[in-house]
């Protein structure tokens, strides 16, 4: 059913987005692998490995201008761009009273922003071809806020909002938009926590285990294969919010 | 040259014959565009001759298009 499309996921080099990009290539979409750093050359032939093609762009999706070339790049590679998948995010977390201006900033612009950015110019290709689909990467947090994470909870919150907005002015022309909101997944970002912190997040974690990407992934496939869902969140978090 | 150009860019996004398409056609009235279509009109046209419009609500008429992009050339 997504055999052939074109996925753009950001941030892809690791964590979830890797996961993402993965997925979408195992349904047979060829994949446009967005990353800031560096990406494996492995992950790429793990891609290709899979039947599709695999476009790597380096770009932090925080810059407009990048966001708006890279959509151009896609469009010429491609022609077309069927699932956007906002994942890149950071996190720089720090109780309020000590974050500094620029720990805020950079979290907003990566997140938020980047997921503005992208969104703004897949959007009029996306318009043209009167299909599409949005995947924004949320959190849990961004619902039920999270001591020590005020700028990252106020981005994933911030996501929300454009998700459903978004989803209210592309509906229109058949696009839909929804986010994922991931409890703990156990990633590059969330193994800097403590023991003592992941005790802690296991407490409120009903299934008693923590996420894998590849439960990300899924849900993330899923929304591509249901376009009669739109504006929606998703928690994908072992039930820690009900 | 210029009014051929966004009448072509005004075909393609309406569906409409550009034959239909005068200088006197109003895009919303006269071709039941919506916001959405108006709004990819005018991205079109900014990107097409490299222009900026900052006010989409004066561009009612083709003509306003046209005047707009040989005045800002």
């Amino acid at each position: 059913m997504l055999k052939g499309k074109t996925a753009v996921v950001t941030g892809a080099a690791k964590g979830i987005g890797k996961a993402i990009a993965l997925a979408f290539a195992e349904q047979g979409c060829n994949i446009v692998l967005n990353y800031r750093s560096s990406v494996a050359e492995e992950t790429i032939r793990e891609i290709e490995a899979k039947g599709v093609k695999c476009l790597p762009v380096q770009g932090d999706v925080s810059d407009f201008a990048f966001a708006s070339d890279m959509m151009k790049q896609v469009k010429k590679e491609f022609g077309s761009i069927d699932i956007l998948v906002n994942n890149a995010g950071i996190t720089r977390d720090m109780l309020l009273m000590r974050m500094k201006e620029e720990e805020f900033d950079s979290v907003i612009d990566t997140n938020l922003k980047g997921t503005f950015n992208m969104i703004r110019h897949a959007s009029s290709i996306m318009l043209k071809q009167r299909s599409g689909v949005i995947i924004n990467m949320a959190s849990v947090v961004g619902v039920t806020g999270n001591a020590g994470q005020a700028n990252y909870a106020a981005s994933k919150a911030g996501i929300i909002g454009l998700t459903k907005s978004v989803a209210k002015e592309l509906a229109q022309r058949g696009i839909t938009c929804n986010a994922i909101a991931p409890g703990f997944v156990e990633t590059d970002m969330t193994a800097v926590l403590t023991d003592e912190q992941k005790e802690k997040m296991m407490e409120v974690i009903p299934l008693k285990r923590y996420g894998q990407v590849e439960d990300i992934a899924r849900a993330a496939v899923f929304f591509a294969e249901n376009t009669y869902i739109t504006g929606q969140v998703l928690n994908v978090d072992g039930g820690m919010v009900m | 040259m210029v009014f051929e150009k966004i009448r072509e860019i005004i075909a393609e996004q309406t569906g409409k014959d550009a034959e239909e398409i005068t200088l006197e056609t109003s895009v919303k009235d006269d071709l039941d565009a919506d916001s959405l279509d108006l709004f990819q009109i005018i991205n079109d046209i900014e990107d097409e001759f490299d222009v900026s419009i900052e006010d989409p609500e004066s561009i009612v008429t083709v003509k306003d298009a046209v005047d707009f992009v040989e005045s800002h050339k």
